[in-house]
């Protein structure tokens, strides 16, 4: 037997005071390779982005409000639609995932830092300036030619548009180099993550007692190894034909467009996982905790993970399915896409599991994991029905598309994170987030998403294609954009009341003490926020609820969990 | 800060984990695994595709003096390493010394390879197709070796300085891993140009 101190619940401290002078308190934050103040500042990076990739989706959606409308011009029109979908995945999803991943990660799992904190604050640099330079195109895209500005190819970016004969200047330029950038960031951040999961577990915690969070995040990384790469040698490849005349994607000399399109599919189709996957961790560490009940079916939660991992691999040519291919290749890509639908199926009925019999209490950090499971249900089924590729061979390219992925993207993934915001900020600040203005921001958003994106797979189904500027009226589709649109207010208002409730609540918010939430997982068992050395004492834990031991010590965990 | 003593039975095997810089060296190893295998889907996609001449059967000589250099340096580096885990210093810098050296023939040899294509046969990266991708990845390939060779330096500078010495293994270790992948990422890529693609 050893005596071992864990730190419990005490009374509530408040935040240091600190009078230190701005100067040094900003260079503290530069030079920093504290995996908590590296996580804040993906999060506060990404929300910066998220903001920006809003406003241009606002002003796609206010030019498109009613036909013939002159909001915009078409050249606009095609950056805007350009710059919101590579902003929004690459510069808001990926860093945001990046930051709770590394803010929680070794909180979780019991370390002091990540595996390797220099190369966290790199990654992290690197992906803070591929963002830059992405947003520099608005000045800098102009080039020697006085052609173009920000990129205008669509986030895919397929040849030959981007060769240099179609895409003059060097909006596109930034846009590879853009990515390339934040890319080395995203492989470095992965190894760390990968590392840190794998060595550098607090003694007692195995594989199969870690947080589901840690999985996930476990699971995603490996993910971003083999899924950012080949988008990474792509756009090496795509840089090679635009500066040294080389002639991967150049079909006057051979090259094929069709090759570009499955280099970018399988980093795009694995990437929805990627950004998908650590949401499940959030929901997997809240839905339990508000519903006071331990994870339904761990071992299969995980299992279905890493099933995910391994089938989405091979699933990307259903993004190709009208491009043509051989009748065997449909077959398969429909089927794999099909077969990847299955565990994530498990993984809703694992968390409805969870809440069956439980004592729900419907704090704000719950109300989005509901709205989650809902959306994200449909969000599936839209995506199973267009793995069929006859069906899809009707829906690609149009609004049906766009409702579908913007459902899993928006109804999944971003309520799974506002869900995430509401359940950490406690842990990352020190406050509580405000409720009432948390009810506001949920129901003004649900009412947002579902008016904008519910009635945006209709005009799909009538036919309207994707990227177009204006349209014709008396095509059916007038009402259905115009609802569309009006969503987009509601959806506003309701950042507007989450980035209120965020500044107003650092400042103003109630105390949280240590363990709001009467959760069970390590990083509440330190104080909000953590001390820069995390834990006083590495902990030692027996089951995978540590503080659920901890706090009942009559009826511990590890006596039934093996 | 509050705590509570309490009890928690000594957990019976100790505590170990894999060390996090070969697991970090492995992840690294698995996202340039990607990277090489779309540069060799598009060198193999691309063969024989393009439109005019000349193709790889008629300049490609196969560089076996090279390719025997750059194997052996596995070789070495691995003599290197088990030499350092016993803390024989002095026959640790021959071998780190040798390998280094067959690591920059290879690349002087790339080099004179690339000299002759350039200017006595007149194949640059944008003449055609297999200028494209060949350039693209054997300089992918020298590129890592290059990198590879950077490291090396630092080690060996290090020790010849004589800081580098028997608790330092397992952080050699780490790059030899890396000198390793270059090496068969080497045997994939002088299959698939001088052998398959030929």
């Amino acid at each position: 037997m050893s005596t071992n101190s864990i730190p419990i619940p005490g009374p509530i401290r408040l935040p240091r005071e600190t009078r230190r002078a701005w100067l040094e308190a900003l260079h503290e934050w530069v030079i920093t390779v504290d995996h908590k103040k590296l996580g804040l500042m993906y999060i506060g990076y990404a929300l910066v982005f998220l903001v920006i990739g809003g406003i241009e989706a606002t002003i796609m959606r206010i030019q498109l409000a009613v036909p013939h409308a002159t909001f915009v011009s078409p050249q606009v029109f095609n950056r805007m639609f350009t710059m919101h979908g590579t902003t929004m995945i690459f510069f808001v999803a990926m860093p945001i995932l990046f930051g709770f991943g590394n803010y929680l990660v070794p909180l979780m799992i019991g370390a002091r830092d990540m595996a390797f904190p220099r190369l966290n604050a790199w990654s992290f640099w690197m992906s803070a300036f591929g963002g830059l330079l992405l947003y520099f195109s608005f000045l800098g895209g102009d080039g020697l030619y006085g052609a173009g500005s920000a990129p205008d190819v669509g986030w895919w970016a397929y040849a030959p548009l981007t060769s240099p004969a179609f895409s003059k200047g060097h909006s596109t330029d930034y846009w590879t180099i853009a990515l390339l950038v934040s890319g080395f960031g995203s492989i470095g951040t992965a190894i760390n993550i990968l590392a840190t999961v794998l060595s550098m577990r607090c003694p007692g915690m195995s594989l199969g007692k870690m947080p589901l969070l840690a999985w996930m995040n476990l699971v995603m990384s490996g993910m971003v190894l083999l899924a950012i790469s080949p988008l990474t040698a792509a756009q090496m490849m795509l840089m090679i034909d635009r500066y040294l005349g080389g002639h991967f994607f150049d079909t006057q000399a051979g090259g094929s467009a069709t090759i570009w399109m499955h280099f970018f599919w399988i980093f795009g189709h694995p990437e929805v996982y990627v950004l998908v996957i650590p949401c499940f961790g959030f929901m997997s560490e809240i839905v339990p905790v508000f519903s006071r009940k331990a994870m339904f079916g761990y071992p299969v939660m995980v299992a279905a993970t890493v099933a995910i991992g391994f089938v989405s691999m091979s699933v990307w040519a259903h993004h190709m399915f009208t491009m043509g291919m051989a009748s065997y290749s449909n077959a398969f890509f429909a089927l794999t896409t099909m077969a990847v639908g299955v565990p994530t199926g498990i993984k809703i009925f694992n968390w409805l599991g969870t809440m069956w019999g439980g004592k729900i209490r419907y704090a704000t950090p719950m109300l989005f994991c509901l709205a989650f499971l809902f959306q994200f249900l449909i969000a599936g089924l839209t995506g199973v029905i267009q793995a069929a590729a006859p069906l899809d061979w009707q829906l690609s390219l149009s609004y049906f598309v766009v409702a579908h992925f913007h459902y899993v993207i928006v109804g999944g993934i971003l309520f799974a994170l506002f869900g995430a915001f509401y359940y950490w900020y406690p842990k990352m600040t020190g406050r509580m987030l405000d409720e009432t203005l948390g009810k506001w921001h949920f129901w003004l958003f649900l009412i947002g998403f579902h008016l904008t994106f519910d009635f945006m797979h209709i005009p799909g189904l009538l036919g309207m294609p994707r990227r177009i500027y204006t349209y014709e009226p008396g095509l059916g589709w007038e009402s259905w954009n115009l609802i569309c649109s009006i969503g987009v207010v509601f959806q506003i208002g309701a950042v507007l009341c989450f980035v209120f409730n965020l500044v107003r609540s650092y400042f103003k918010g109630r105390l949280a003490g240590d363990d709001p939430w009467d959760a069970w997982t390590l990083e509440w068992a330190i104080p909000s926020p953590p001390p820069a050395y995390n834990f006083a004492a590495i902990p030692e834990v027996r089951s995978r609820r540590p503080l659920w031991d901890l706090k009942h010590p009559e009826d511990p965990d590890w006596k039934y969990d093996q | 800060m509050n705590t509570m003593p309490i009890a928690i039975p000594a957990i019976e095997t100790p505590w170990r984990l894999p060390s996090r810089g070969r697991v970090g060296m492995f992840s690294l190893i698995a996202a340039e695994a990607a990277i090489f295998t779309i540069f060799v889907v598009a060198y193999l996609f691309y063969l024989g595709k393009s439109l005019s001449g000349p193709t790889p059967g008629q300049l490609l000589h196969v560089p076996l003096f090279n390719t025997i250099c750059l194997l052996s340096s596995s070789l070495t580096i691995h003599l290197a390493l088990s030499e350092l885990r016993v803390g024989k210093g002095a026959t640790f810098k021959f071998w780190w010394l040798l390998t280094f050296a067959l690591g920059a023939v290879f690349l002087i040899g790339t080099g004179r390879e690339w000299y002759h294509l350039i200017y006595a046969e007149g194949l640059a990266i944008s003449t055609n197709l297999f200028g494209t991708t060949y350039y693209s990845l054997v300089g992918l390939h020298a590129f890592h070796v290059t990198a590879g060779l950077v490291g090396l330096s630092v080690v060996m500078i290090l020790a010849l300085l004589g800081r580098v010495r028997q608790e330092h293994a397992q952080h050699v270790d780490v790059l030899s891993l890396y000198w390793h992948f270059v090496d068969v990422v080497w045997v994939v890529v002088f299959t698939v140009v001088y052998i398959v693609g030929k």
